[in-house]
């Protein structure tokens, strides 16, 4: 459940990556993968290359950090999802979100 | 240039004064001399002594100088000793007779001493060259000698890991022809424990070793999934997946992947980038089955396609898969065979059995005294009823004992574990050991993941979600969780599957049951799911995968049916 993130070199986007499963037990891996950096990003990608599962407080921390990024106006794609992922997102609505690929 | 000494030179003449007058200058030179003074003499002395230039008089009593060069040419064999003919003769008809029988040069009498030295050096020079090239010959023999040995190894190894699936099944016919030891062309076919056969063929971009090198990993993949019952898509992804992260850009793999089930009598089929392989029916009909995806290798993970197409067929009915070989072979004017011919042969077909032979019979008299200038490959599989497809390592019975599964699970999480213990990793493990459900572990973990945690959560804790409506709760939450899982000593989660499943599908049953107050679950009826608020979205999307959700009891107990259907 190893959360790691990098942040562009301006500093306007940060991608965080969650191995493994994504659930409550990341959950402050994952907010301070955003909430600890100098400047506050414009945009934000979540890459869920390694993720293999994921349940609904994970979904309550992709909330979080919408609304962290600014909720409506927030700019945040959700990328390289199984299609075990994807299918939970999208039960979830969460393409009316997030940008998902 | 260094001078040439110490050779052994044959002098053959029968005048003794020009023999001796040779002898003299040869011997000055630093040479070894064998004299002899008729040709006989010299070709006995050749056997002897094995000159390294003889130098031969044209007209000698015995044996003349021509028929001695014939005889020490042949036995010198491979070996190159230089003939230098000595001769008082000055026709051209004389001189030309000397290099006929195999003299290599002629020196006119009288001798002159320089020109022999000079002759002598060049033609030793010639002779080492002679000795490298022949050298060179030998030692490429023996490299290709031992290529091709190695190359027979490899092609047992391969052999045993590409065709030890079921290709000699009663209802299977293949044809694999490959220019050299290894196949740019791989078939490999397998049985799955529901009594399908799962048949690919693949043409790797080149032949030889690199594509021989792609087809191992194919073939062991293939049939390491097969066996397990791994789904088609399960099976090419895979494939796909090994075969991009290995092959070098440029390599990948044609294939056709088809899943037959004899029991439905229906194929499903997954071209990509190989010419259309027939359906040809009982009938006469053929329908091509065409290409519409990228070959295997080409396409990362991420955005590879393994939608299907489904055929039903009736018994009797033949499916032939081939790499463009056949389409590509030409004949002596260089014109393709194409698919214009191979439907034409289908056409002029009057007995769908012999159909195989005939195409095959039709490729090779186009090509005639053509070259065939790639792997010709084809197979054939008809058909069946299940009882009637036999090998010697598939038995139909075996496979329909497998055809019904039922078994129950209890499990309980004691309160000593609650913190340390996590079973949902466990629990997945042993679902996805069915292969049905394997397909399913995503779906699956969700279910137990959020089912499991209500029960612990809100059952066992005492934990209300709506702690969960800001940032600061959601945060607070999973404090409180840590707090009281560390100071529990009393409570229980009971976990219960129930397993069913034939070949056409099943279900599994789930109950949880926590010794939680539960709560009243007549208000969640007909709720819809939310899409914003942190929480509250866990049984929605269990609602969503599974058939039905239903709470008993006092709200403490839940049981919900994930059910599947086998389409392949």
């Amino acid at each position: 459940m190893a959360i790691t993130s990098t942040v562009s070199a301006d500093g306007s986007q940060v991608t965080i990556y969650i191995q493994g499963r994504f659930d409550f037990s990341s959950h402050q891996d994952f907010r301070n993968a955003y909430e600890k950096l100098a400047k506050t990003p414009s945009r934000f990608r979540v890459d869920l290359q390694g993720t293999s599962y994921l349940d609904s407080s994970a979904l309550g921390m992709l909330l979080l950090l919408r609304d962290h990024a600014g909720g409506e106006r927030a700019e945040i794609e959700i990328v390289n999802c199984s299609q075990d992922v994807k299918k939970i997102l999208l039960i979830s609505n969460f393409e009316q979100l997030f940008s998902i690929q | 240039m260094n001078e040439v000494r110490n050779l052994k030179i044959l002098v053959a003449d029968d005048t003794d004064s020009d023999r001796l007058i040779l002898e003299t200058i040869v011997r000055k030179e630093g040479h070894q001399v064998f004299s002899a003074k008729n040709g006989l003499e010299a070709v006995n002395i050749f056997q002897q002594e094995h000159p390294d230039i003889v130098l031969l008089d044209a007209l000698m009593p015995e044996l003349d100088g021509f028929d001695a060069a014939r005889q020490i040419k042949h036995l010198a064999g491979d070996e190159l000793v230089p003939i230098i003919f000595l001769t008082s003769l000055q026709d051209t008809e004389s001189l030309v007779h000397c290099l006929d029988a195999g003299g290599d040069d002629f020196l006119s009498k009288p001798y002159n001493r320089v020109i022999l030295k000079a002759k002598i050096k060049s033609f030793n020079r010639m002779r080492g060259l002679h000795n490298t090239m022949i050298e060179q010959r030998d030692q490429l023999s023996q490299h290709h000698q031992r290529l091709l040995q190695e190359q027979t190894v490899a092609k047992q190894v391969f052999d045993n890991v590409a065709h030890n699936g079921c290709l000699n099944a009663s209802n299977v016919r293949y044809f694999l022809s490959s220019l050299a030891v290894f196949n740019g062309d791989v078939v490999v076919a397998g049985m799955r424990p529901n009594g399908n056969m799962m048949v690919l063929l693949g043409d790797f971009t080149g032949h030889g070793l690199p594509a021989a090198i792609g087809a191992m990993p194919l073939a062991s993949t293939f049939y390491g999934m097969v066996h397990k019952g791994f789904s088609m898509s399960d099976v090419l992804r895979e494939i796909n997946k090994k075969l991009k992260s290995i092959l070098p850009i440029g390599l990948f793999c044609c294939a056709t992947m088809i899943d037959f089930n004899f029991r439905r009598k229906r194929i499903k089929v997954w071209n990509g980038g190989l010419p259309a392989g027939m359906i040809y029916r009982q009938d006469g009909t053929v329908i091509p089955m065409r290409s519409s995806h990228l070959p295997l290798g080409v396409l990362p993970e991420k955005s590879f396609k393994d939608d299907a197409q489904f055929y039903d067929l009736d018994i009797g009915d033949r499916v032939f898969m081939w790499s463009d070989g056949i389409h590509e072979a030409r004949n002596s004017d260089g014109e393709m065979f194409g698919e214009e011919r191979l439907l034409q042969l289908f056409e002029e077909n009057d007995c769908s059995q012999s159909a195989f032979d005939e195409i095959l019979l039709g490729v090779k008299n186009f090509i005639g005294s053509g070259e065939q200038d790639d792997d010709l490959s084809m197979i054939e599989i008809c058909m069946q009823a299940p009882e009637n497809v036999s090998h010697p390592n598939y038995n139909f019975n075996q496979s329909q004992q497998m055809a019904q599964v039922e078994w129950e699970l209890r499990f309980e999480v004691k309160p000593t574990s609650f913190k340390s213990f996590d079973p949902l990793p466990f629990l997945l493990n042993i679902l996805t050991e069915e292969p049905d459900l394997r397909g399913f572990s995503g779906s699956l973990y969700t279910i137990l993941a959020e089912l499991y945690s209500n029960a612990l959560e809100h059952g066992v804790l005492g934990l209300s979600g709506d702690i969960k409506k800001t940032p600061e709760g959601f945060t607070e939450y999973y404090t409180q969780r840590e707090k009281l899982l560390n100071e529990i000593t009393t409570g229980f989660v009971h976990i219960y599957f129930a397993y069913s499943s034939n070949i056409e599908g099943g279900s599994l049953t789930l109950r949880v049951e926590d010794s939680g107050e539960g709560f009243d679950y007549s208000a969640r009826q007909g709720k819809e799911l939310l899409v914003t608020g942190y929480s509250g979205r866990g049984i929605g999307i269990v609602e969503k995968l599974c058939k039905t959700v239903r709470y008993y009891g006092s709200g403490n107990m839940v049981e919900v049916v994930f059910e599947w259907v086998n389409n392949d």
